[in-house]
């Protein structure tokens, strides 16, 4: 649904575009063919990357792995939720769904942060566009800072 | 065209070959999981590439740098997170408007906190996480990233710097229109 309106709303702008700038307007779509290209292999990659890792976890694995408690708990959890990452209202729910299985609440605020800021498998994609050493340096913070809000929450949560 | 750059999918492709000898039931699911997931990808990445095309063409150099450039300070950082925070979808469609900005001149801390505001702060989404694990949580959570996203935006301005002190070039092998 929210595609669709990206699409009408991509094609809407291209129009008007079109109308006010021919010239200017097809060099934009020259240039945005061209980095699509850019970044097709990565693309093809992060796909079939996260396919095979989806078939090889059966279901019921990582509701299991939530169910351990304590440090080594919480370092799963954040170490699963920095494998993969997963659009905010998707991971809401799942976060829920944890809760009620008594997933503690700082493991929690640190599962939500890496599964939307650190994503092993779109670390390709960001290499493409920013190099190897802005993504290994960002996803690193980012993985110490959800680290960081987790332990906060632990302690100001009861 | 280098070959070379499709190294990684060859090398995933060659994993599901194995699995599909041994494995075959398995082998079909990553398949069929990786066209699902190309779909869905293929229906946000060449509209974001199109928008992207247009926003270059038509934003003038000098707009983006005095908002976001390198003198725009804290109020450049407010707006790199408004403008983060307004989108909505994967951090994958995030990369190349975050590219586009910081071509146009964003400094780099306001080109991580628009990236790291993208990820994990959603405003529209509060209500979302409030009703699935409570607003004190999503409230809390939020007080702590928005802090957070600043320091790691700057942190990474002061770790990516030359030795000379001028920040460093980003070498992506995506290339604009420039």
């Amino acid at each position: 649904m929210s595609s669709l309106i990206l699409l009408l709303a991509t094609l809407l702008a291209a129009i008007i575009s079109y109308v006010k700038d021919r010239d200017r307007t097809r060099k934009a779509l020259l240039a945005s063919c061209r980095s699509f290209l850019g970044v097709a292999p990565a693309l093809l990659g992060m796909t079939a990357l996260i396919g095979l890792v989806l078939a090889l976890l059966p279901p019921g694995v990582l509701g299991q792995l939530f169910k351990s408690h304590g440090w080594a708990g919480f370092f799963l959890v954040v170490v699963v939720g920095s494998l993969i990452t997963i659009p905010a209202p998707i991971a809401y729910p799942l976060a829920g769904s944890l809760l009620e299985q008594g997933v503690s609440l700082s493991a929690l605020a640190a599962f939500i942060t890496t599964l939307t800021m650190v994503g092993v498998v779109t670390a390709p994609m960001e290499i493409a566009y920013f190099g190897r050493r802005f993504t290994i340096a960002r996803q690193s913070l980012s993985f110490v800072l959800a680290i960081l809000i987790g332990a906060l929450m632990g302690v100001v949560l009861p | 065209m280098k070959m070379r750059r499709y190294r990684f999918f060859a090398g995933i492709l060659a994993l599901d070959l194995a699995l599909s000898v041994f494995r075959p039931a398995m082998a079909h699911a990553a398949a069929l999981n990786s066209v699902r997931f190309l779909w869905t990808v293929m229906l946000i990445v060449p509209a974001v590439m199109v928008l992207v095309g247009l926003f270059d063409v038509w934003t003038p150099r000098d707009v983006i740098e005095r908002n976001l450039g390198a003198r725009s300070g804290l109020r450049g950082a407010g707006l790199a997170m408004l403008l983060g925070t307004a989108a909505a979808g994967p951090l994958y469609a995030a990369f190349p408007i975050a590219l586009s900005l910081q071509r146009k001149g964003a400094r780099l801390a306001n080109v991580v906190i628009f990236l790291g505001t993208w990820a994990t702060i959603k405003v529209p989404m509060i209500l979302l996480e409030s009703s699935f694990v409570g607003m004190r949580f999503a409230l809390l959570r939020l007080g702590l990233t928005v802090p957070g996203v600043l320091a790691v935006g700057f942190l990474m301005e002061r770790m990516m710097r030359t030795p000379q002190g001028c920040p460093v070039i980003l070498v992506g092998q995506v290339k604009s229109s420039g």
